[in-house]
């Protein structure tokens, strides 16, 4: 594959729209199998009940939030330190649905909060860190959008990526690290799911379902911005 | 308040904002098109 001959906004663009194609096929097919598990096989939880099922959403949007901003944060100082137009673009792409998900991941927190934690919002480390993030990819957005010339905007964005990115391991470990009313990670690279299995599955699946939508969605948007600037 | 006004409060605001991001998202590359 010739990695350096798509890296020109021209030749990405075809590109873009083939991927987008591909993975726009599959959000809806993941998403019916997840609801399916997680709404019809997967057990009631013995404390929280039904409510609980919030965390096939809550959990994949949370991981999109964080995974979304560091591959911004990726293409940010690959335009910052090669320059490339393209980079830049990819960016400025994936913004807007990294916060569409940090804003589903407060939303649906907050209303399993409520009734299983007796409130909608608390101001512990992990809530307020994934707050944070809300208000970085707000901040790149407006940031961007507030300066005319585009050289300028692309990099005062990406600086202010690239600064953003060290409050994602602060979101990640904020349970390890401080003593949070938000419950520890259920689902780890280094151990076994405390969970039942068909939860699990669910989960997995509304998160690929998540991915493919982020991926198609972004590389759309991306089409539409080489479009707009390069006609 | 009954779980199944959370529950239903967390997966309809989820479908409506997706939704909205692709109604905006198509409006705008039918702008660019143009």
């Amino acid at each position: 594959m010739k990695w350096f001959w798509y890296a020109s906004p021209q030749t990405f663009f075809p590109l873009a729209g083939r991927i987008a194609q591909i993975c726009g096929v599959f959000p809806g097919i993941f998403a019916l199998a997840g609801l399916y598990v997680g709404f019809f096989l997967a057990p009631s939880d013995a404390q929280q009940g039904e409510v609980y099922r919030i965390i096939f959403i809550h959990v994949p949007a949370a991981w999109m939030s964080m995974f979304i901003y560091v591959v911004m944060a990726f293409w940010s100082a690959v335009g910052f330190a090669m320059q490339t137009r393209l980079s830049a673009m990819m960016a400025r792409a994936l913004a807007p649905t990294g916060a569409l998900f940090t804003f589903i991941a407060l939303w649906t927190g907050s209303l399993w909060g409520k009734p299983t934690w007796g409130t909608w919002w608390v101001w512990d480390a992990r809530l307020t860190s994934e707050l944070i993030l809300l208000f970085l990819y707000f901040g790149f957005m407006a940031l961007q959008a507030s300066i005319d010339e585009r050289r300028r905007a692309d990099r005062a964005g990406a600086l202010l990526a690239i600064v953003g990115v060290v409050n994602i391991p602060i979101i990640y470990f904020a349970v390890q690290w401080w003593n949070t009313l938000h419950q520890g990670a259920s689902v780890s690279f280094t151990r076994a799911p405390s969970m039942a299995a068909t939860m699990f599955t669910g989960m997995i699946l509304m998160a690929l379902a998540f991915r493919m939508y982020s991926i198609a969605v972004a590389l759309v948007r991306v089409r539409c911005i080489i479009r707009a600037r390069e006609g | 308040m009954s779980h199944s006004f959370f529950l239903w409060g967390a997966y309809g605001v989820t479908f409506v904002c997706l939704a909205l991001e692709i109604a905006f998202l198509l409006k705008r590359k039918h702008e660019t098109k143009t």
